[in-house]
């Protein structure tokens, strides 16, 4: 049976099927594997043996493989999934559940490990890294592969008792759609061993038959009882193989340990594991059926490696070797691949072949058939270049082969298309929908592959889809397509979508304007381009049509239907019944009114398709880059070809050596995506600030400023005079960033300056961006030059006051109406000039320092937030680290003054006991260092030196941990929960969205109950972890928790009273999130009900009130005054478990509202608690 | 027992007396109505099914699931799990219908308010096929269109009603409101077209002014017994002239505002507020208050009453109409006076 899923369902279904207990944790791109399970076993789908897996998530990798060698040392059945850091959170556990020989399989999305930065993408330095733990490791690379190979290890690891990683490559193989054979029960009954799995359970621990395990083992024995296993290791590829025969017996598709492709009497062979051997595999056929004598070995089992079996798998003729590794060893001879290769061979007898290594893919770097002829290029020439890189051009250490310009050889007879679309419009998954019903419905083989950039509100993805009448193995980006849709018509100005089109191909635009009008408004270089392929140009206004029923932006349908009317892959009765097929299948569970919503769209979508007719234009040279002659160096010369998308020809030169970036890049992209933005009335406005406030991009700015500045306003500039006394006299701007501003809207929901005379028009309102973006622009830059106030000239437990420094935290890649960014952007503006941020892996680290640009930006003196992502797990910890670091230096600089206090008079004194708890304070510090600065140059003795280096250090440094609930709650509370108790003076500050939003929504311990969340299917039945509370009990920990929507002054007097606290603060701050189901615009509304339900209670706790004989913690809101029920139903992931199960959602309802009143109740009796113990740490 | 016959027919349903529980929160829950049933109702109007609000529901939560899908490599497939059902649509509806008609033991008469002719139709027939007895076509539509004439409004009320006569058998009322130029004409013009009664009147609820928010907001407004002289004026021109049941809504509280609305030619009343009000015991506590006054002024029938003193029958009929209104003029004593 035909099926057209992802490597990760092909992977997941076999893993479940043969599992009886799942240890799950969230982590990309592994992710849908565990989220298929926990939504399979909530749904009650049963394993091969009729029983509903038991599928539990735990706080961290570290947890699930604990608990996997828990479940399998039980005698069960069981597995996991994960990738990258999370399998290093694993290697622990592996080493033990090998080194007992126990049965399991991890399957592992093959991902990067981050070193100089994060990449989510694919490469094979995790598992690399578990290749001595005892695993056997089993490479796939393909979808069908990865379907077939998880049948395999499942199936080996019991008569083995050798546990399996299996493993994919993440992304390219794990998240492409492809059709493949499934493997059916009766199949996976006959492969697996149930005598050997029967063994399994005899050997688990049982109080009827007791034995103990993990002893611990001295120098006598350990070194014997290690070797022991030998045997089971040399027994393992045997059975690996004798279980794919039968495999092959069962379904036909014949694998071995060490698989040959090309000329039989080869004398270059390459060597690769993974997805990478589908571009090679294609390039040694079609080479070696022109006579050319080249071959290439497909690595299966990595682990144990079988050495005659892969000696017997090289032709005789071989006389040369290039191995191919996806990883990177620094400082190693060779990759760990390559090492292998070599060793292999070493025991070999006669001639050796020639070996060299290269490293290609890392981070998902595409892997071409050029590539792979520049490879054996490489391999065939007379001093081939070792090791080599291939993919790059690295111009520093010179290991890279010149770069291929020739395009992919593909056959004709696979129809290609690429369709470039927004994340928010569908087209991802429409294409997966053409996929699926082209490779269902017809007798041809689909692929769908798709590209994101690395924004989360207006990302652009690209899809890359082929057709083919033989399975399809080219696991590469497609750039010849015979079809390409451009979904957005802005996209033909930003992007060049034409790059990938062949000679001849349809494109169709999906454009706001008629046929005839078209090609007027199209880019020049789309006009030339279009001329020069001879392009068939169709378009069609999917947008108003989609709008038109209901379907919002999500015009899907309509392009999918005109991309079947286009094409003839398939007939269109077939097309319109498997689009029918696949609108009851999507939207059926949604309900019929949406189903006929979206038939209807297929429908109309045919009536409003229509040809351009080209005509005669220019030649250009293609889409020019952006002028960025403003921008720093490093941003025209680096920065720009990212955002252009044509970072893959940045050389090796360009990038940092140590992942260090320039801050402040943000401002140059200029994505300009709102199609409305806000518009000031300063008529009406009443100088509260709150839209800047919560401005989830900073793209509202407030300044106020002398009035002689009006002399060199643009004429549409707006201002008006300030109000309040402390800026009599001046003038006060609010001035949106045009083409930073996302157009989401909050800032007019917040806004509470109404007029007069008419109420629909506030003093910030939503109007059509077009009409007023250049006056704007000008605007905009000119406010940038009125001079910005800093933290001393404010008063900064004034929301309105705060309001005026300038963001040093802005545009970022946040969502629309994200809820945590303002948070982010309110310590930038109060601590940013002085602040250092650990910030963990989550939302905030993508947005907050996902190239191309950084949000994270400076003041006017060059000063701003110094910000790092270490790990997902370790942030606090990180964060307490900088602390002791930072504190170091300051030491040091103390003692130096000290030393050097008779040389430096009355400065040493005042430097030494200078008050910098306000931002004044720091402000005369830093005039005083500048001075210490002069003073020491004039000082020729080394210790003034030596304090020169570090002097700034006298000044103060904010230390800020920033991180989401997925860490601070789950897999980093341990070290939060420890950096509390440290007594250090840091401030952690918890994005509190009640999920792990980054890896797409997935529960964690701040999940409340009664939300549906991923792996909460059925709705979280306990309640949300009191992270407030546990913080309080230590007694010397400052806590709030705020939500801005609820009370803007309760959150900056928080921030304000955090920093000030010489200890531990924690600040839990509410943060809508679109994975609550809610329209962002008006997020602000839902913190307003979360506090006034009590759902989140505002609060603040400061032991320092204590020291004065009062109650540490101080409500700041009133007792719950409405039902939680009402607050639930305003949210999706609540109200989902209504619709899908009411009575469930009744139970769980009440329950939570049960918490609710618990939590208030315990609340209110600790505010009358004094304590009086000294919690704080005693000085020594 | 006092001998006098309290039945009555309405929409070809044999009913036990003439007040039944109109269509209000308190007929939306299964509860409720057993204790209606306990409390005497000869039949139930259940709350309006609004095909606009299924279809926004469903739309709403459709963008709420696709909302960010696909925006990132991390989240191509959203931030929800797929569950195996929303119960979008009238689910909750017909489940409500089909528990009322399998639970209690007398006749369930469904409410419907369109937004769509395809929906209206699709509707009565989903209504009619889950077992209603009856429905009433509660057309809810404030016309607001400067560019809409009435008697366009009046075309799509008869075109309405002639779709939904085509698409189902069981007999059904319209509900609608007093605001037609020509209500006799029109109403001869709705029983014409296939309506089986007619339900008078709408109440439309009038929106008021938050002054704290300076926001329009609805406002739900529980109708008085004065409220019922409008259908009582118009019951009373119409009763005898158009050939299809009238049942009188709006300002039914007291045994006696039941009673006119019978002399006047209502078949049925239906009763909300005054439900909402006192529970629903109260209505036993009317019926027991027709069945006295009629006996104490011997009646022996609603039949016999019935219509009697409609405009035909009433001795000065002038009453209903223009002189009415200056004879409350002019008898009329201020308080102040």
């Amino acid at each position: 049976m035909r099926g057209t899923i992802d490597g990760n369902e092909a992977a997941a279904r076999v893993a479940y099927a043969l599992s009886e207990s799942i240890a799950i944790y969230p982590i990309t791109p592994a992710s849908p594997m565990g989220e298929a399970a926990d939504a399979w076993a909530a749904d009650g789908q049963p394993n091969l043996w009729g029983r509903v897996p038991t599928v539990v998530e735990m706080q961290s990798e570290a947890g699930a493989a604990g608990t996997l060698h828990g479940v399998v040392a039980a005698g069960a059945l069981g597995t996991t999934f994960t990738a990258s850091q999370g399998l290093l959170l694993m290697l622990p556990n592996m080493y033990k559940i090998a080194g007992e020989l126990t049965p399991t399989v991890i399957h592992v999305a093959a991902r990067t490990v981050a070193t100089h930065a994060l990449s989510i993408f694919g490469d094979h330095s995790d598992v690399m890294a578990a290749r001595q733990t005892g695993f056997a490791l089993l490479a796939s690379g393909s979808v069908q592969e990865a379907h077939d190979f998880a049948a395999i290890s499942h199936a080996a690891t019991f008569p083995s008792r050798v546990p399996f990683l299996h493993f994919f490559d993440g992304f390219r193989t794990s998240h492409e759609i492809s059709t493949i054979e499934l493997i059916d029960d009766d199949c996976l009954r006959d492969l697996v061993d149930n005598d050997a799995i029967i063994g399994h359970r005899m050997r688990a621990l049982d109080p009827d038959q007791p034995t103990v395990r993990g002893t611990a083992q001295n120098p006598d024995v350990f070194f014997q009882a290690r070797e022991a296993s030998n045997s089971f290791y040399d027994a393992t590829p045997g059975i690996v193989q004798s279980t794919m025969d039968r495999f092959a017996e069962l379904t036909g598709r014949s694998y071995h340990l060490f698989d040959y492709y090309g000329h039989p009497d080869a004398t270059d062979v390459l060597v690769v594991m993974g997805s990478g051997a589908g571009p090679v595999i294609e390039t040694v056929e079609k080479q070696s059926a022109d006579g050319i004598r080249v071959g290439a070995v497909i690595v299966r089992l990595y682990r144990p490696l079988d050495q005659p079996a892969f000696l017997a798998a090289l032709p005789d003729a071989t006389e040369r070797i290039a191995v191919l590794d996806r990883t990177k060893e620094p400082g190693a001879p060779g990759e760990p691949l390559y090492q292998d290769v070599v060793a292999a061979l070493a025991g070999r007898d006669g001639l050796r072949p020639k070996v060299i290594g290269g490293r290609y893919g890392l981070s998902s770097k595409e892997f071409t058939p050029s590539m792979v002829g520049e490879v054996f290029r490489n391999l065939g020439s007379a001093e081939p270049t070792h090791p080599f890189t291939v993919g790059i051009i690295d111009d520093v250490t010179r290991l890279s082969l010149p770069a291929a310009q020739d395009r992919s050889p593909e056959p004709d007879d696979v129809f290609r298309a690429v369709f470039f679309g927004l994340g928010s419009d569908g087209t991802v998954g429409a294409n997966k929908s053409t996929v699926k019903i082209i490779g269902d419905a017809s007798g041809l083989h689909a692929q769908g592959y798709f590209v994101y950039d690395s924004k989360k509100s207006g990302s652009v993805t690209v899809s890359h889809l082929r057709f083919s009448p033989r399975p399809i193995r080219s696991s590469y980006l497609i750039d010849q397509a015979r079809f390409v849709g451009c979904h957005q018509f802005d996209l033909l100005e930003k992007l060049d979508v034409l790059e990938v089109a062949a000679p001849g191909a349809t494109l169709l635009i999906n454009s706001p304007y008629a046929a005839s009008e078209v090609w007027d408004h199209l880019p020049a270089w789309v006009k030339s381009k279009i001329n020069e392929l001879e392009l068939e140009v169709w378009t069609i206004d999917a947008s108003r049509i989609a709008a038109a029923l209901g379907l919002g932006g999500r015009i899907n349908i309509v392009l999918q239907s005109c991309f079947f009317a286009l094409t003839d892959l398939i007939e269109g009765g077939h097309a319109t019944a498997g689009m029918v097929g696949q609108i009851r299948k999507t939207y059926g569970k949604r309900g019929q009114i949406v189903v006929d919503r979206n038939i209807q769209a297929m429908e109309l979508a045919l009536a409003g398709l229509e040809r351009v007719e080209a005509r005669p234009a220019p030649s250009t040279n293609g889409a020019p880059l952006r002028d960025l002659e403003d921008a720093p160096e490093f941003v025209q010369r680096v920065t720009a070809m990212m955002m252009a998308g044509k970072g893959d020809l940045l050389p090796v030169s360009a990038l940092p050596v140590d992942g260090a970036f320039p801050t402040a890049t943000t401002q140059w992209e200029k994505r300009s995506l709102a199609t409305e933005i806000p518009m000031w009335d300063p008529s009406i406005c009443i100088d509260c600030a709150r839209c800047a406030l919560v401005c989830p991009h900073a793209a509202i700015r407030v300044k106020v400023y002398d009035p002689s500045f009006t002399d060199s306003m643009p004429d549409t500039f707006a201002h008006k005079e300030a109000s309040g006394k402390e800026r009599d006299g001046q003038l006060l701007t609010v001035q949106v960033a045009p083409d930073d501003c996302t157009g989401c809207g909050v800032c007019v929901e917040i806004c509470p300056a109404i007029s007069k005379e008419r109420r629909s028009h506030k003093a910030i309102d939503m109007v059509p961006k077009d009409p007023i973006l250049e006056a704007e622009r000008v605007n905009f830059d000119y406010f940038l030059e009125l001079p910005d106030l800093t933290a001393a000239d404010v008063n900064l437990s004034s929301v309105k006051e705060v309001q005026l420094l300038p963001p040093l935290f802005e545009f970022s890649g946040a969502c629309n109406g994200c809820g945590e960014t303002p948070y982010v952007k309110l310590v930038s503006q109060m601590f940013g000039d002085h602040a250092v941020i650990a910030n963990a892996t989550g939302c905030s680290s993508i947005y907050g320092g996902n190239l191309p640009t950084t949000p994270w930006s400076v003041n006017a003196d060059g000063r701003g937030p110094a910000w790092s992502n270490s790990l997902f797990e370790d942030n606090a910890e990180f964060g307490l680290g900088l602390r002791l670091g930072l504190d170091g230096l300051r030491d040091s600089a103390a003692t130096f003054v000290d030393w050097l206090a008779p040389q430096l008079g009355d400065l040493a004194g005042s430097i030494l006991t200078a008050d910098q708890s306000t931002a004044a304070g720091i402000a005369a510090q830093r005039q005083r260092i500048t001075e210490l600065r002069r003073t020491l140059d004039q000082l020729d003795v080394p210790a003034a030196r030596s304090l020169a280096e570090i002097a700034d250090h006298l000044v103060e440094r904010s230390v800020w941990i920033i991180g989401g609930d997925g860490w601070a709650y789950d897999i980093g509370f341990g070290g939060v929960d420890h950096v509390l108790a440290s007594g250090r003076n840091v401030n952690v500050l918890v994005l509190d969205t009640e999920v792990y939003s980054n890896t797409g929504g997935q529960a964690s311990k701040a999940t409340p109950r009664a939300a549906v969340a991923k792996f909460a299917t059925g709705g979280k039945r306990t309640p949300k972890k009191d992270l407030g509370q546990i913080a309080m009990s230590y007694g010397n920990v400052y806590v709030a928790q705020i939500a801005m929507g609820a009370n803007l002054t309760q959150t900056v007097k928080a921030f304000a009273e955090a920093e000030a606290y010489p200890g531990p603060s924690l600040i839990m701050a509410y943060s809508p999130c679109i994975a609550h189901g809610i329209d962002m615009r008006s997020q602000l509304d839902h913190q307003k009900a979360a506090v006034e339900t009590g759902y989140w209670p505002l609060y603040r706790y400061d032991p320092a009130r204590e020291e004065h004989g009062d109650p540490g913690l101080k409500l700041d809101s009133r007792p719950p005054s409405r039902p939680f029920v009402e607050f639930a139903r305003s949210e999706g992931r609540f109200a989902m478990l209504e619709r899908n199960r009411p009575q469930e959602a009744e139970e769980l309802f009440a329950m939570a509202q049960r918490d609710i009143n618990d939590r208030w109740h315990v609340y209110e009796q600790m505010v009358e608690l004094h304590r009086t113990a000294e919690y704080a740490e005693v000085e020594a | 027992m006092t001998g006098f016959d309290m039945s009555t027919t309405y929409l070809g349903l044999d009913l036990a007396h003439p007040v039944v529980p109109s269509s209000s929160p308190l007929t939306g829950d299964v509860d409720h109505l057993h204790e209606l049933v306990e409390a005497g109702a000869p039949a139930v109007v259940l709350p309006s099914l609004f095909e606009e609000q299924v279809i926004h529901e469903a739309l709403s939560l459709n963008r709420s699931l696709d909302q960010a899908s696909g925006a990132t490599p991390e989240a191509p497939e959203g931030y929800f799990p797929e569950l195996d059902s929303y119960n979008t649509g009238p689910g909750g509806y017909l489940d409500l219908l089909t528990a009322a008609k399998n639970e209690l033991p007398i006749p369930v008469i469904a409410s419907l308010n369109g937004d769509s002719f395809g929906g209206w139709t699709l509707y009565a027939r989903i209504l009619q096929d889950r077992g209603a007895d009856a429905l009433e076509l509660n057309i809810y539509h404030i016309a607001g269109d400067a560019d809409v004439s009435g008697s366009a409004v009046e075309a799509m009320y008869l075109k309405l009603v002639e779709s939904v006569r085509d698409a189902i058998d069981i007999p059904f009322a319209v509900k609608i409101g007093p605001y037609f130029s020509s209500l006799g004409s029109f109403a001869h013009k709705l029983a014409s077209a296939g309506a089986d009664g007619l339900v008078l009147f709408n109440r439309f609820y009038q929106p008021d002014l938050d002054l704290e928010t300076l926001r329009v907001k609805p406002d739900l407004d529980l109708s008085r017994s004065a409220d019922s002289r409008l259908p009582l004026r118009w019951i009373g021109m119409l009763s005898g002239r158009v050939d299809c049941a009238l049942a009188a809504t709006t300002g039914i509280h007291t045994a006696t505002d039941v009673v006119k609305m019978l002399l006047v030619g209502a078949d049925i009343t239906m009763m909300a507020a005054a439900l909402l009000l006192n529970g629903p015991g109260h209505l036993g506590t009317v019926v027991d208050g027709v069945e006295t006054w009629f006996t104490d002024h011997g009646y022996s029938s609603v039949s016999q009453a019935r219509g009697s003193m409609s405009h035909e029958h009433v001795a000065d009929p002038s009453g209903f109409e223009r002189a009415n209104y200056m004879k409350a003029l002019t008898n009329y004593a201020p308080d102040w006076a």
